[in-house]
Protein backbone atom coordinates (compact mmCIF):
# COMPACT_ATOMS: atom_id res chain seq x y z
CA UNK A 1 0.00 0.00 0.00
CA UNK A 2 2.68 2.78 0.73
CA UNK A 3 5.76 2.93 -1.71
CA UNK A 4 7.60 5.64 -3.29
CA UNK A 5 5.96 6.75 -6.47
CA UNK A 6 7.20 4.51 -9.17
CA UNK A 7 7.61 7.58 -11.55
CA UNK A 8 10.58 8.76 -8.98
CA UNK A 9 12.83 5.18 -9.70
CA UNK A 10 11.71 5.30 -13.77
CA UNK A 11 15.26 6.21 -15.46
CA UNK A 12 13.26 7.27 -18.25
CA UNK A 13 12.01 10.28 -16.06
CA UNK A 14 15.31 11.37 -14.88
CA UNK A 15 17.87 14.63 -15.28
CA UNK A 16 15.68 16.17 -18.24
CA UNK A 17 12.50 16.24 -16.90
CA UNK A 18 13.95 17.36 -13.78
CA UNK A 19 15.41 20.61 -15.88
CA UNK A 20 12.37 21.35 -17.94
CA UNK A 21 8.60 22.15 -17.50
CA UNK A 22 6.47 19.37 -19.23
CA UNK A 23 4.32 20.50 -21.87
CA UNK A 24 1.04 19.74 -19.33
CA UNK A 25 2.31 21.85 -16.13
CA UNK A 26 2.69 24.56 -18.72
CA UNK A 27 -0.70 24.03 -20.20
CA UNK A 28 -1.93 23.99 -16.53
CA UNK A 29 -0.18 27.39 -15.29
CA UNK A 30 -1.27 29.19 -18.57
CA UNK A 31 -4.81 28.04 -18.12
CA UNK A 32 -4.46 28.65 -14.08
CA UNK A 33 -3.40 31.95 -14.78
CA UNK A 34 -6.11 32.69 -17.59
CA UNK A 35 -8.53 32.01 -15.91
CA UNK A 36 -7.44 34.23 -12.56
CA UNK A 37 -6.41 36.72 -14.19
CA UNK A 38 -8.04 39.70 -12.29
CA UNK A 39 -4.36 40.48 -10.38
CA UNK A 40 -6.25 43.59 -8.65
CA UNK A 41 -9.04 41.49 -6.97
CA UNK A 42 -6.29 39.92 -5.08
CA UNK A 43 -4.98 43.11 -3.81
CA UNK A 44 -8.16 44.99 -2.93
CA UNK A 45 -10.24 42.00 -1.58
CA UNK A 46 -12.93 42.43 -4.37
CA UNK A 47 -13.61 39.88 -7.11
CA UNK A 48 -14.36 40.67 -10.93
CA UNK A 49 -17.53 42.38 -12.62
CA UNK A 50 -16.98 42.38 -15.94
CA UNK A 51 -19.41 40.82 -18.58
CA UNK A 52 -16.92 37.87 -18.92
CA UNK A 53 -18.60 36.37 -16.08
CA UNK A 54 -21.61 35.25 -17.76
CA UNK A 55 -19.04 32.99 -19.47
CA UNK A 56 -18.55 29.36 -18.01
CA UNK A 57 -14.87 28.00 -17.52
CA UNK A 58 -14.76 24.61 -18.31
CA UNK A 59 -12.38 24.03 -15.06
CA UNK A 60 -13.66 23.93 -11.06
CA UNK A 61 -12.25 27.19 -10.53
CA UNK A 62 -14.60 29.20 -8.36
CA UNK A 63 -16.35 32.51 -9.70
CA UNK A 64 -15.85 34.35 -5.62
CA UNK A 65 -11.90 33.98 -6.42
CA UNK A 66 -10.69 37.27 -6.75
CA UNK A 67 -9.05 36.60 -9.61
CA UNK A 68 -11.48 34.66 -11.78
CA UNK A 69 -12.53 36.40 -15.01
CA UNK A 70 -15.25 33.63 -15.73
CA UNK A 71 -17.87 31.73 -13.57
CA UNK A 72 -17.42 28.36 -12.59
CA UNK A 73 -19.99 25.67 -14.16
CA UNK A 74 -20.65 23.46 -11.15
CA UNK A 75 -21.55 26.87 -9.28
CA UNK A 76 -23.31 27.95 -12.06
CA UNK A 77 -25.40 24.75 -12.70
CA UNK A 78 -26.40 24.86 -9.13
CA UNK A 79 -27.30 28.61 -9.17
CA UNK A 80 -29.85 28.61 -11.77
CA UNK A 81 -31.01 25.27 -11.10
CA UNK A 82 -31.50 26.02 -7.04
CA UNK A 83 -32.65 29.66 -8.31
CA UNK A 84 -36.00 31.46 -8.05
CA UNK A 85 -37.36 29.70 -11.38
CA UNK A 86 -35.81 26.60 -11.04
CA UNK A 87 -35.98 26.04 -14.63
CA UNK A 88 -33.64 23.42 -16.42
CA UNK A 89 -29.80 25.06 -16.95
CA UNK A 90 -29.97 25.02 -21.20
CA UNK A 91 -27.31 27.73 -21.11
CA UNK A 92 -25.07 25.99 -18.32
CA UNK A 93 -25.52 22.73 -19.21
CA UNK A 94 -25.08 23.08 -22.76
CA UNK A 95 -21.37 24.86 -22.24
CA UNK A 96 -20.62 21.85 -20.30
CA UNK A 97 -21.96 19.29 -22.63
CA UNK A 98 -20.10 21.55 -25.56
CA UNK A 99 -16.50 21.31 -23.11
CA UNK A 100 -16.97 17.69 -22.52
CA UNK A 101 -18.17 16.67 -26.03
CA UNK A 102 -14.71 18.15 -27.31
CA UNK A 103 -12.21 17.82 -24.79
CA UNK A 104 -13.19 15.25 -22.53
CA UNK A 105 -11.35 15.15 -19.20
CA UNK A 106 -8.48 16.32 -21.09
CA UNK A 107 -10.10 19.26 -18.96
CA UNK A 108 -8.77 17.74 -15.85
CA UNK A 109 -5.11 16.75 -17.00
CA UNK A 110 -4.25 19.94 -18.41
CA UNK A 111 -6.34 22.87 -17.89
CA UNK A 112 -7.64 22.43 -14.31
CA UNK A 113 -6.15 24.79 -12.09
CA UNK A 114 -7.28 22.49 -8.62
CA UNK A 115 -5.88 19.73 -10.51
CA UNK A 116 -2.62 21.75 -11.03
CA UNK A 117 -2.37 21.89 -6.90
CA UNK A 118 -3.08 18.34 -6.32
CA UNK A 119 -0.34 17.28 -9.00
CA UNK A 120 2.20 20.15 -7.13
CA UNK A 121 1.73 18.36 -3.83
CA UNK A 122 1.84 14.96 -5.00
CA UNK A 123 5.72 15.93 -5.88
CA UNK A 124 6.62 16.39 -2.36
CA UNK A 125 8.91 13.25 -1.83
CA UNK A 126 7.19 11.07 1.01
CA UNK A 127 6.29 7.43 0.79
CA UNK A 128 3.13 6.98 -1.58
CA UNK A 129 0.01 5.26 -0.90
CA UNK A 130 -1.41 2.93 -3.43
CA UNK A 131 -4.94 2.66 -3.00
CA UNK A 132 -6.01 -1.18 -3.47
CA UNK A 133 -8.15 -1.57 -6.10
CA UNK A 134 -10.91 -2.83 -3.70
CA UNK A 135 -11.31 0.19 -2.37
CA UNK A 136 -10.18 2.54 -4.85
CA UNK A 137 -13.25 1.91 -7.73
CA UNK A 138 -16.04 1.79 -5.57
CA UNK A 139 -14.54 5.40 -3.92
CA UNK A 140 -14.56 6.57 -7.67
CA UNK A 141 -18.42 6.33 -7.99
CA UNK A 142 -18.75 8.78 -4.94
CA UNK A 143 -18.01 11.54 -7.53
CA UNK A 144 -20.81 10.83 -9.29
CA UNK A 145 -23.20 10.79 -6.40
CA UNK A 146 -21.72 14.16 -5.70
CA UNK A 147 -23.19 15.12 -9.06
CA UNK A 148 -26.81 13.56 -9.07
CA UNK A 149 -27.10 14.49 -5.27
CA UNK A 150 -25.07 18.03 -3.72
CA UNK A 151 -24.95 19.58 -7.38
CA UNK A 152 -28.26 18.68 -8.96
CA UNK A 153 -31.28 16.77 -6.67
CA UNK A 154 -30.70 18.86 -3.39
CA UNK A 155 -30.74 22.27 -5.58
CA UNK A 156 -33.73 20.99 -7.73
CA UNK A 157 -35.99 19.64 -4.70
CA UNK A 158 -34.29 20.76 -1.15
CA UNK A 159 -36.04 24.32 -1.59
CA UNK A 160 -35.97 26.51 1.30
CA UNK A 161 -38.75 29.83 2.14
CA UNK A 162 -36.79 31.75 0.12
CA UNK A 163 -37.26 29.54 -2.35
CA UNK A 164 -33.53 29.45 -3.25
CA UNK A 165 -31.67 26.61 -2.92
CA UNK A 166 -28.02 26.77 -1.70
CA UNK A 167 -25.30 25.32 -3.34
CA UNK A 168 -24.76 22.40 -1.87
CA UNK A 169 -21.39 21.38 -3.53
CA UNK A 170 -20.23 24.72 -2.93
CA UNK A 171 -21.28 25.41 0.19
CA UNK A 172 -19.74 22.19 2.04
CA UNK A 173 -17.51 20.19 0.05
CA UNK A 174 -15.67 22.33 -2.87
CA UNK A 175 -12.13 22.84 -1.66
CA UNK A 176 -11.29 24.89 -4.94
CA UNK A 177 -13.88 27.84 -3.28
CA UNK A 178 -11.97 27.96 -0.39
CA UNK A 179 -8.63 27.84 -1.39
CA UNK A 180 -8.98 30.16 -4.24
CA UNK A 181 -12.10 32.76 -2.99
CA UNK A 182 -12.16 31.83 0.72
CA UNK A 183 -8.33 32.05 1.83
CA UNK A 184 -7.72 34.69 -0.61
CA UNK A 185 -10.44 37.21 0.44
CA UNK A 186 -10.74 36.55 4.07
CA UNK A 187 -6.70 37.60 4.13
CA UNK A 188 -7.54 40.85 2.15
CA UNK A 189 -11.07 41.97 3.43
CA UNK A 190 -11.15 42.39 7.07
CA UNK A 191 -15.39 42.63 7.01
CA UNK A 192 -15.67 39.26 5.29
CA UNK A 193 -12.78 38.26 8.48
CA UNK A 194 -15.64 39.07 11.13
CA UNK A 195 -18.29 37.12 9.48
CA UNK A 196 -16.19 33.57 9.48
CA UNK A 197 -17.57 31.37 11.61
CA UNK A 198 -18.36 27.26 11.75
CA UNK A 199 -19.05 26.59 8.47
CA UNK A 200 -15.39 28.41 6.86
CA UNK A 201 -13.57 26.06 9.79
CA UNK A 202 -15.75 23.38 8.23
CA UNK A 203 -14.43 24.07 4.60
CA UNK A 204 -10.97 24.89 6.09
CA UNK A 205 -10.88 20.96 7.58
CA UNK A 206 -12.04 19.45 4.05
CA UNK A 207 -9.71 21.49 2.27
CA UNK A 208 -6.73 20.50 4.20
CA UNK A 209 -7.89 16.76 4.41
CA UNK A 210 -7.88 16.86 0.57
CA UNK A 211 -4.40 18.77 0.65
CA UNK A 212 -2.89 16.53 2.59
CA UNK A 213 -4.28 13.54 1.09
CA UNK A 214 -2.55 15.05 -2.50
CA UNK A 215 0.77 14.74 -1.20
CA UNK A 216 0.09 11.31 -0.83
CA UNK A 217 -2.20 9.57 -2.80
CA UNK A 218 -2.28 11.46 -6.99
CA UNK A 219 -5.43 13.54 -7.50
CA UNK A 220 -7.52 12.05 -4.75
CA UNK A 221 -10.17 15.05 -5.22
CA UNK A 222 -10.47 14.00 -9.09
CA UNK A 223 -10.22 10.36 -8.32
CA UNK A 224 -13.59 10.13 -5.52
CA UNK A 225 -15.12 13.91 -5.20
CA UNK A 226 -14.58 15.91 -8.22
CA UNK A 227 -18.39 16.60 -10.13
CA UNK A 228 -17.10 18.34 -12.38
CA UNK A 229 -14.47 15.41 -13.67
CA UNK A 230 -17.71 13.12 -13.11
CA UNK A 231 -19.51 15.26 -15.57
CA UNK A 232 -16.70 14.93 -18.14
CA UNK A 233 -16.45 11.63 -17.66
CA UNK A 234 -19.89 10.93 -19.01
CA UNK A 235 -19.02 12.06 -22.27
CA UNK A 236 -15.37 11.01 -22.27
CA UNK A 237 -16.07 7.96 -24.94
CA UNK A 238 -17.64 9.97 -27.11
CA UNK A 239 -15.27 13.22 -27.23
CA UNK A 240 -13.42 14.50 -30.40
CA UNK A 241 -10.17 14.18 -28.39
CA UNK A 242 -8.86 10.78 -27.85
CA UNK A 243 -6.70 8.31 -26.88
CA UNK A 244 -5.32 5.80 -29.16
CA UNK A 245 -3.44 2.45 -28.36
CA UNK A 246 -1.22 0.42 -31.26
CA UNK A 247 -1.21 -3.20 -30.28
CA UNK A 248 0.56 -3.96 -33.06
CA UNK A 249 3.43 -1.34 -31.35
CA UNK A 250 2.52 -2.79 -27.43
CA UNK A 251 5.50 -4.88 -26.27
CA UNK A 252 3.44 -4.55 -22.71
CA UNK A 253 6.13 -3.41 -20.70
CA UNK A 254 3.40 -1.57 -17.98
CA UNK A 255 5.23 1.88 -18.18
CA UNK A 256 2.24 3.51 -18.93
CA UNK A 257 -0.08 2.26 -16.27
CA UNK A 258 3.42 2.68 -13.91
CA UNK A 259 3.49 6.38 -14.47
CA UNK A 260 -0.51 6.75 -14.88
CA UNK A 261 -1.60 9.47 -11.69
CA UNK A 262 -5.32 7.98 -12.06
CA UNK A 263 -3.97 4.05 -12.21
CA UNK A 264 -5.79 3.73 -15.00
CA UNK A 265 -5.49 0.00 -16.79
CA UNK A 266 -3.43 1.52 -19.87
CA UNK A 267 -3.00 -1.32 -21.81
CA UNK A 268 -6.87 -2.27 -21.46
CA UNK A 269 -8.39 0.52 -22.30
CA UNK A 270 -7.11 3.73 -23.07
CA UNK A 271 -9.87 5.83 -23.28
CA UNK A 272 -11.32 4.94 -19.87
CA UNK A 273 -13.71 7.22 -18.33
CA UNK A 274 -10.67 7.71 -14.99
CA UNK A 275 -7.86 8.65 -17.61
CA UNK A 276 -7.42 12.62 -17.44
CA UNK A 277 -5.42 12.60 -20.72
CA UNK A 278 -2.34 13.95 -18.90
CA UNK A 279 -0.19 12.42 -21.94
CA UNK A 280 2.37 10.79 -18.91
CA UNK A 281 1.87 7.54 -20.67
CA UNK A 282 2.34 8.39 -24.37
CA UNK A 283 5.47 10.17 -22.88
CA UNK A 284 6.84 7.62 -21.21
CA UNK A 285 6.14 4.69 -23.96
CA UNK A 286 9.38 3.58 -25.53
CA UNK A 287 7.29 2.17 -28.66
CA UNK A 288 5.24 5.00 -29.08
CA UNK A 289 2.20 3.28 -29.31
CA UNK A 290 0.08 5.76 -27.40
CA UNK A 291 -1.47 8.33 -29.58
CA UNK A 292 -3.73 11.05 -28.98
CA UNK A 293 -5.43 13.81 -30.63
CA UNK A 294 -8.41 15.14 -32.19
CA UNK A 295 -10.26 12.50 -34.42
CA UNK A 296 -7.87 10.40 -37.08
CA UNK A 297 -4.94 13.35 -36.48
CA UNK A 298 -3.63 11.49 -33.84
CA UNK A 299 -0.09 12.14 -32.63
CA UNK B 1 -14.72 -4.66 -39.68
CA UNK B 2 -16.34 -4.47 -36.04
CA UNK B 3 -13.77 -0.96 -35.79
CA UNK B 4 -15.01 0.10 -39.44
CA UNK B 5 -18.79 -0.42 -38.92
CA UNK B 6 -18.48 1.60 -35.43
CA UNK B 7 -16.76 4.39 -36.57
CA UNK B 8 -19.35 6.27 -38.57
CA UNK B 9 -21.82 5.47 -35.47
CA UNK B 10 -19.36 7.35 -33.03
CA UNK B 11 -18.72 9.88 -35.35
CA UNK B 12 -22.72 10.24 -35.70
CA UNK B 13 -23.20 10.14 -31.90
CA UNK B 14 -20.24 13.33 -31.38
CA UNK B 15 -22.42 15.24 -33.59
CA UNK B 16 -25.60 14.48 -32.21
CA UNK B 17 -23.90 15.54 -28.83
CA UNK B 18 -22.60 18.63 -30.23
CA UNK B 19 -25.07 19.87 -31.53
CA UNK B 20 -27.45 19.83 -28.57
CA UNK B 21 -24.93 21.40 -26.72
CA UNK B 22 -25.19 24.04 -29.19
CA UNK B 23 -28.63 24.26 -29.03
CA UNK B 24 -28.72 24.38 -25.62
CA UNK B 25 -26.59 26.68 -25.53
CA UNK B 26 -29.03 28.43 -28.33
CA UNK B 27 -31.70 28.34 -26.02
CA UNK B 28 -30.24 29.32 -22.77
CA UNK B 29 -29.20 32.67 -25.05
CA UNK B 30 -32.45 32.87 -26.37
CA UNK B 31 -33.74 33.14 -22.15
CA UNK B 32 -31.37 35.39 -21.13
CA UNK B 33 -29.88 32.63 -18.80
CA UNK B 34 -26.37 33.90 -19.11
CA UNK B 35 -27.82 36.98 -17.12
CA UNK B 36 -28.56 34.49 -14.14
CA UNK B 37 -24.96 33.01 -14.39
CA UNK B 38 -23.63 36.82 -14.75
CA UNK B 39 -25.58 37.94 -11.76
CA UNK B 40 -24.20 35.03 -9.13
CA UNK B 41 -21.05 34.96 -10.44
CA UNK B 42 -20.26 39.09 -10.09
CA UNK B 43 -21.17 38.97 -6.38
CA UNK B 44 -19.19 37.09 -3.90
CA UNK B 45 -20.59 33.86 -2.56
CA UNK B 46 -20.94 33.68 0.62
CA UNK B 47 -21.80 29.67 0.49
CA UNK B 48 -18.48 29.53 -1.61
CA UNK B 49 -15.91 30.97 0.28
CA UNK B 50 -17.48 29.28 3.68
CA UNK B 51 -19.62 31.97 5.19
CA UNK B 52 -23.09 31.09 4.06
Amino acid sequence: MFGMHRNRINPKSGDKSKKRISFQRCCQLVSAVLVNGYVVGFQKGTIFTGKSKAICVPVLNCYSCPGALGACPIGSLQAVIGGRKHHFPFYVLGMLILFGIVLGRLVCGLLCPFGLVQDLLYQIPTPKVQVPKKIDKPLRYIKYLVLLFLVILLPAFAITKTGITPPYFCEYLCPAGTLGGGIPLMLTNPQLRTLAGALFQWKMLVLLVILVASVLISRPFCRYLCPLGAFYALFHRFSFYQMHLESEKCIGCKQCEQICPMAVEVTKDCNNPECIRCGKCRKVCPTQAIASGFGDNQE
Amino acid sequence: MKTAKAKPKRTAVQMGILFTAIFFIGIGIAKQEYLEVMQKAVRICLECIGIG
